[in-house]
């Protein structure tokens, strides 16, 4: 290290081994009061969902997200190379509970998804997501602009998003399985691989489309049969699309007032209070509060991709983008979901919806985001 | 160290991508609020129609059925309260326990069993079910002290139809059954619980007087049905009541003087029409239809061949026998072919076309005139009679007497009885023979009415008025205008060939040989004038005619002729008319008239008008 460079350490704070405090302080606390703002709304809309008691699903809600924020605050002052040195054992930690899962699960809605350790449900599918952020940012920015350009060097990760995509599939749970692989799509983008290789991969999709719907199992296909016709079965399969519609529709532009939503009070919507949570939300705020509600998700994911961009170094960039990207992900297929433009999957809405699993897993992708941020101005060659 | 991001590839690249991205993040939610403005906005609407649907159940209120009252008041069909127990079966931890410990308290038969278990497999398990029905005081303490170990069961109030009168008015009151599924797709508000519908008399007839219309409870449910608050309440009516011209009492007292036989007997008050009584036996139990009737007693209604499920009263027919004879004569005055004073010579038998026909008298009455062919009841006179007048002149005056022809009475299969005439058969491709016109002649053959006809005739003779009988007073208090004594028209029949035929019903009981001495009244001022019949119900063979040894009273019941007897009092100012059949009753003189007499003389003395 030589003095220009302590120099500039001691004006801009940027020294590589940072005092707690200042740490502390780098964290972006306008982020953090809109994840506190998204988290609220969740906590409303909880109290509701259970009718009006605040211990059915709010307060602990409420208290998984203080230990939620708690893990972010500590994951974002963690030193980065203890990040990335954690990369690798996280994602075979990862690989090994996707396989655990499949082995001894339990069974939620005719998918293997839970895996109960020390008493605690885990959704490794979650996890997973995070896992491989973590392992493919380390990867790519390990390797410079000219090797991305070499799709040799491509395999390796290729393989680590294949690996998860495949066991989830098995799980199986189609919509996770999907984002797993725009994730990992999104990443290999953005740490940029070359477009005629991109164009190249794209030319067979239709044929792997076709191949994969053929090799669906039959309850995912049932799922696309009554997505695209759903008044075939308005109390089968489709019951939970068409309930969905009816409750935003009856919304309309100011609600019907919060805790008076007829149908979820009356319990006509389905998963209320997780996966449709959303649905309950325009039912009692009408389009205005769902709007808004939708303008500050837009704000966490736009917020999430300019740090990314303000990064200096490719980890901190690309772990921020694959959060991202994971929280953008997240909304895309939960709002689609209960606006009925996707077939049914069991995705939740971040922070909003009710369970553990999820809220922890998300608070851990917003320390890693943090994290990047903190350490934005880090040289990669400091860890 | 502090490259510029222009200088690094991988940062330039980064940047640019991370932008697209943003762009398509943007795009993405865009489109997700355009979506969502459509589901909320634009068909906002529609799916708002749909979630009040969802939510919003609609249930109407079973309406109290209006009672029926006689004409004094006294209520012949009641509402009752009954008390009845039932069980939610969610608010008890043990169903099947819980029934036990019921049953040990109140005794539940097999057939309480059965139906509880059914509606347990098929009902929610909030929505109450019926273990006992009609409990009494006794049963309902014991339920109500041993409330702590009857979890989830509650008492609950609910309506049966009451019939104080019992058997005695059922066939003009009627009687109440569920509804079936013909009925529910006729009216929906039959598919309403609790509800009955008229299937027989008044209770019928009136039944959508009586029903009255239904309020309704709009309530606020979740999504598996469950009531979570009352949002609207609207309150239905009462069904009217309904006022019968029926004397309750004098009712009764013709069912006491009837006694075992099976007949039936109707009371006219001769100027408006009222019925004041109508009996037939024997009767049933109404009270029996509201629960539902077992299939052995249905059985032993249907192969009894004393009917008494049928009102005989309008609904069974009879030939009217001799009691057809005043209107033969009518038809003959007015004719102008035969007038008071032409006789005819009866030497107990006439031969017409080839055919004897006999008197009943076989010794025969000498020359008779109207007078004395009525007192008599010759039938010679009115074989001769009908075979100089013709069928048609004798159809078209019984008709105006109201015979054979529909009266309007306010109760359901009511028949209309059969005036042939020569058309009428031939319509039924028969050719009319002469024959039939003789026997005719005396309220034989072809010829039927019902009891009630044969009042409403009487009455007409009395009146010379076109009465027709009426069963109901007043509804809900509005009176029925035909209870005015000058409601109905005159019959324009001339007022001597009137009093000719009441002077030789005078006659039948009140001077020496007429046919009906037993029927005289012994009242100070007060006479009855009457007619007796005896119908066939059976050709008597010219073999046993003739072997001598003829007595009706020896033949099985259901050959013997029926005795009938017609009457109104008091003579000079007529106010009741009496119509008595007593089936399979031999001579009308001898079971009928009496009858009829001591129906009259109660008439006479309930009457409230000063004679």
């Amino acid at each position: 290290m030589n003095n220009s460079f302590k120099f500039y350490k001691r004006l801009f704070l940027t020294k590589p081994k940072s005092h707690f405090f200042t740490k502390l302080w780098r964290i972006n606390w306008l982020y953090v009061i809109l994840i506190f703002l998204l988290a609220g709304t969740g906590y409303i809309t909880l109290y509701s969902a259970a009718g009006g008691i605040s211990s059915r699903f709010a307060t602990p809600q409420a208290i998984r997200f203080t230990v939620g924020i708690v893990i972010m605050i500590t994951v974002a002052l963690l030193p980065q190379r203890v990040i990335t040195a954690a990369a690798a054992p996280l994602y075979i930690l990862s690989i090994i509970l996707l396989v655990a899962v499949l082995v001894k699960g339990h069974v939620g809605k005719g998918a293997e998804r839970w895996l109960i350790v020390g008493g605690i449900q885990v959704q490794p599918s979650e996890f997973a997501k995070i896992a491989l952020v973590l392992a493919l940012s380390t990867w790519f920015s390990r390797i410079n602009y000219k090797q991305i350009g070499n799709p040799l060097w491509l395999i390796p990760p290729a393989i680590m998003v294949l690996l998860p995509v495949l066991l989830v599939l098995k799980e199986p749970n189609l919509g996770t399985a999907v984002i797993i692989g725009g994730i990992g799509a999104s990443l290999f983008f953005a740490a940029g691989m070359r477009l005629w290789l991109i164009a190249l991969l794209l030319l067979p999709t239709p044929l792997l489309v076709q191949f994969a719907y053929t090799h669906l199992h039959d309850y995912q296909r049932a799922r696309i049969e009554t997505f695209l016709h759903p008044k075939n079965d308005p109390l089968g399969a489709g019951y939970n699309i068409m309930q969905s519609k009816i409750a935003l529709g009856s919304g309309g532009m100011w609600g019907q007032g919060y805790m008076n939503g007829s149908q979820a009070q009356l319990n006509f919507l389905p998963e209320k209070q997780t996966d449709f949570i959303f649905t309950m939300i325009a039912e009692e705020w009408g389009f205005v509060g769902a709007i808004t509600i939708m303008g500050l998700l837009l704000l966490i994911i736009l917020g999430g991709m300019l740090m990314a961009i303000f990064c200096r170094n490719q980890f901190s960039r690309l772990l921020a983008l694959g959060i991202s990207m994971n929280f953008f992900f997240y909304c895309l297929v939960n709002l689609s979901m209960i606006m009925g433009m996707i077939p049914v999957g069991g995705v939740p809405l971040p922070l909003v919806s009710y369970g553990g699993s999820s809220l922890l897993t998300v608070m851990l992708g917003f320390g890693l985001l943090m994290s990047a941020w903190v350490h934005r101005h880090t040289d990669s060659k400091f860890y | 160290m502090f490259t510029h991001p222009q200088k690094d590839p991988t940062r330039r690249v980064f940047t640019r991508r991370a932008l697209f991205f943003m762009a398509l993040q943007v795009a993405a939610l865009g489109a997700l609020g355009r979506q969502l403005y459509r589901l909320q906005i634009d068909d906002g609407k529609h799916y708002a129609r749909l979630a009040a649907n969802n939510y919003i159940r609609k249930r109407l209120l079973t309406p109290t059925r209006g009672l029926i009252v006689d004409r004094y008041g006294f209520v012949l069909a009641d509402n009752k309260e009954n008390w009845h127990a039932l069980l939610i079966p969610e608010e008890t931890t043990d169903v099947t326990a819980t029934i036990e410990r019921f049953s040990s308290r109140v005794p539940l038969d097999e057939r309480d069993l059965n139906r509880i278990n059914r509606e347990m497999r098929y009902k929610r398990r909030f929505i109450p079910i019926m273990l006992r029905d009609c409990l009494t005081w006794d049963e309902m303490a014991r339920i109500e002290l041993n409330t702590p170990y009857l979890p989830g069961v509650l008492i609950d109030v609910g309506t049966h139809r009451l019939y104080p009168e019992g058997a005695s008015l059922s066939h003009i009151v009627g009687y109440v059954a569920p509804p079936n599924g013909k009925d529910i797709a006729r009216s929906p508000l039959l598919a309403l619980p609790g509800i009955r519908v008229g299937r027989s008399g008044i209770e019928q007839s009136q039944d959508e007087q009586l029903r009255g219309t239904s309020g309704s409870v709009e309530m606020e449910v979740n999504a598996v049905g469950r009531i979570i608050s009352e949002l609207n309440h609207v309150e239905g009516t009462r069904g009217k009541k309904v006022c019968l011209t029926i004397d309750r009492d004098l009712q009764q007292k013709v069912i006491n003087h009837i006694g075992q036989q099976t007949t039936s007997a109707v009371v006219l008050d001769c100027r408006n029409g009222e019925v004041l009584a109508m009996v037939s036996t024997p009767s049933f139990d109404p009270s029996l239809f509201d629960s539902g009737v077992s299939h052995e007693q249905w059985i032993a209604w249907m192969n009894d061949q004393h009917t008494p499920l049928v009102n005989k009263a309008v609904s069974g027919v009879y030939p009217p026998g001799s009691t057809f004879k005043p209107a033969v004569a009518m038809a003959a005055l007015e004719s102008r072919i035969f007038s008071t004073t032409d006789r005819v010579f009866c030497s107990g038998h006439i031969d017409i076309g080839g055919t004897r026909f006999h008197c009943w008298s076989r010794t025969g009455h000498g020359s008779v005139d109207l007078h004395l062919a009525l007192k008599y009841s010759c039938d010679v006179y009115f074989y001769e009679v009908a075979r100089r007048i013709g069928m048609n002149r004798i159809a078209q005056t019984a008709r105006r007497f109201g015979l054979g022809v529909p009266l309007g009475i306010e109760l359901p299969h009511t028949r209309i009885g059969l005036i042939p005439t020569p058309a009428w058969l031939r319509a039924h491709h028969r050719h009319w023979n002469l024959g039939d016109t003789i026997v005719s002649g005396i309220g034989q053959g072809f010829v039927q009415v019902t009891p009630l006809q044969l009042a409403t005739y009487t009455a007409r003779i009395a009146t010379g008025r076109a009465i027709e009988p009426r069963l109901i007073r007043s509804i809900n208090a509005v009176q029925t205008p035909s209870i005015q004594n000058d409601y109905w028209d005159t019959l324009n029949m001339p007022q001597p060939f009137l009093k000719a035929l009441r002077e030789g019903m005078y006659a039948v009981v009140n001077e020496p040989h007429g046919t009906a001495p037993k029927a005289r009244l012994n009242l100070p001022n007060i006479t009855l004038a009457g007619k007796t019949g005896s119908a066939q119900v059976r050709r008597v063979s010219r073999a046993l005619r003739e072997s001598g040894h003829f007595n009706s009273a020896n033949l099985p019941w259901e050959y013997r002729p029926h005795a009938l007897f017609i009457c109104f009092a008091p003579y000079n100012d007529p106010l009741y008319a009496v119509s008595v059949v007593v089936e399979h009753g031999n001579a009308g003189a001898e079971s009928a008239a009496p009858l009829a007499r001591n129906i009259m003389y109660d008439t006479i003395l309930r009457s409230p008008i000063k004679i």
